[in-house]
């Protein structure tokens, strides 16, 4: 059992005021807020030990560099990673799935096949087509049903000895579905291709475990755990690793440089060219300290409280139709009031205090697949509240009344 | 009437409203009871496709003056498309090239022309100048 009431207390965003009215935030799963504890750690970063990491032998500069891998051990035991320097820090997930897209450049043939789910955001689509273009590899499509779930049945036709990677997001941002990635990534194994998880949406909800997964790559935002903006992790298999070329050339990267030739520094350095967003990555490690001091469990157990006390309520206003209705799915809800345009729901919440995101959630070819301009999306975190959900409720009902 | 007494109307009518309910219901009814545009201008070459709500654009030109019709599939969008054609349709394109949009901010409606909104109104607004001035061209 969590005590929301005192954790709230963590969050000093969530006393604010918008448009005169107590902030309502449901926006999670764009970004979530920053509790007091890594907020803290930044503070204390600047103040007290702000230097460039790995290059000083003085005091500031190796207590900044302690703190830094001190994080990148944090997080690759919340990921159960076998080795600390599997770990790479990005600047979020979209660094991460656009540096293994980079990678992959020199391993593919014309003719090999990549393989994307139909319920991807853009950034685990379009680094994908931009590698296609470049080397003439092809991309496939595992379709989805109308409830938003991926259809193994036609995964397994996709496969064979020309795939040579398959990406797909561990739960989907615009529909909540949590995809059955541990199939995924086995069947892609079985035809010796590789697999790449998008767990941008899962960190905050469900703790991966990489080496029981046995992913290839695990990409995440610290954004959506609790972390700041502008840092992540790329979780890679060390021998993936060890194979793949570096991304970006710099200071960091490099073993030896002469301008004969340059050796490059070993994992996890070879793809940390450049002073890092160090307090970044050491307020990430914060993060993942207070949710795991929650319980990822516990969060999980709660917001799935909230997610069906949501959709109970929804569903009685009338004309409402929720996107997205796997059996598996997190606090996301996806909808849309009929004969009402999405941008207008979210416009009249915000004068009510209440944030949502509406849109096509960086996810057009769901909307494309339900033929719908967007969706208005509530997602919860685990320091909303029924009250909230009630007061969220209420609001969209007089914006439903104002607008039809 | 010019541009500049058409919009300092407009902000009298608003200041009646009490808050932003009300601002907002007259909105929408504006957005509901308009035939903004003829379907067969609904193409996609007069389309803005913001990447929240889509806008219509069509221009033509009567006697001098510039005629703009517009629609939008959100509401609140083509409610504030009604204001900017009551403002800017039926005037010289000179007016128009001239004309500020501030009143947009005195009636309270500022945060539907930012352009992070993505409705597609900041981009309409752009085109409605773009036709101005082309037709400035053309008249000269
Ligand atoms: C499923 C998914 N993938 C990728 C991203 C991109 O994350 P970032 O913008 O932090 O790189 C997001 C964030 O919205 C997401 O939800």
């Amino acid at each position: 059992m969590i005590d929301i009431k005192s954790l709230r207390e963590d969050f000093p965003i969530l006393q604010r005021k918008v448009n005169g009215q107590p902030l309502i935030y449901l926006d999670n799963a764009a970004t979530s807020q920053t509790p007091k504890q890594v907020v803290d750690t930044i503070v204390d970063y600047y103040y007290n030990y702000n230097a460039n990491i790995h290059r000083g032998v003085h005091t500031l500069s190796q207590e900044a560099t302690d703190k830094y891998e001190q994080a990148r051990r944090t997080i690759q035991e919340h990921f159960n990673a076998a080795h600390p320097y599997e770990i790479i820090f990005t600047s979020g997930t979209t660094h991460g799935i656009n540096m293994i897209a980079s990678g992959f450049e020199s391993l593919l043939q014309p003719g090999d096949e990549l393989i994307v789910s139909a319920m991807e955001h853009h950034s685990n689509i379009v680094p994908w087509q931009m590698l296609c273009e470049r080397t003439g590899a092809i991309l496939k499509v595992i379709p989805m049903s109308e409830e938003g779930e991926l259809s193994m049945e036609a995964y397994d036709t996709l496969l064979n000895e020309k795939t040579r990677l398959v990406f797909c997001n561990h739960i989907s941002n615009a529909l909540g579905t949590i995809n059955p990635i541990k199939t995924i990534i086995d069947k892609a194994h079985a035809v010796g291709a590789a697999v790449l998880i998008d767990g941008a949406q899962a960190c905050p909800h469900i703790k991966a475990d990489v080496q029981a997964l046995d992913v290839d790559f695990y990409v995440v935002s610290a954004h959506k755990m609790c972390g700041p903006t502008g840092v992540g992790v790329l979780y890679g298999k060390e021998e993936w690793l060890e194979k793949l070329p570096p991304y970006q050339g710099g200071g960091e990267m490099i073993a030896e440089v002469s301008f004969e030739k340059t050796t490059y520094a070993g994992l996890p350095h070879k793809f940390e060219a450049g002073t890092p967003d160090i307090c970044g990555g050491i307020a990430f490690g914060a993060a993942v300290d207070y949710i795991n001091r929650i319980g990822m469990e516990n969060i999980a157990a709660y917001e799935h409280e909230l997610l069906e006390y949501a959709t109970d309520k929804l569903l009685e206003i009338d004309g409402l139709r929720i996107y997205g209705t796997a059996g598996k799915k997190t606090s996301v809800i996806s909808f849309n009031i009929e004969g009402i345009h999405p941008y207008d729901i979210g416009a009249i919440l915000d004068k009510l205090g209440v944030a949502v995101r509406t849109g096509h959630h960086c996810a057009q070819p769901v909307m494309e697949f339900y033929k719908i301009p967007g969706t208005v999306r509530a997602s919860f975190a685990f320091y909303n509240t029924k009250e909230e959900i009630d007061t969220f409720v209420a609001a969209l009902i007089r914006a439903k009344n104002m607008l039809l | 009437m010019t541009i500049k007494e058409i919009q300092e109307n407009i902000v009298d009518e608003f200041s009646m409203f009490d808050d932003w309910m009300q601002r907002y219901e007259y909105m929408i009814e504006l957005g509901k009871s308009l035939p903004l545009i003829d379907e067969q201008y609904k193409t996609d070459d007069n389309l803005i496709k913001g990447c929240q709500s889509k806008v219509w654009v069509h221009a033509g030109l009567d006697n001098d003056k510039v005629v703009f019709t517009a629609d939008s599939d959100a509401i609140i969008t083509k409610g504030i498309i009604a204001i900017l054609i009551r403002a800017f349709s039926g005037q010289a394109p000179k007016d128009i090239i001239e004309a500020d949009t501030g009143f947009i901010d005195e009636i309270g409606l500022k945060e539907h022309l930012s352009p992070t909104r993505a409705n597609g109104l900041v981009s309409m607004i752009k085109q409605i100048k773009m036709y101005a001035i082309a037709y400035q061209t053309q008249l000269n």
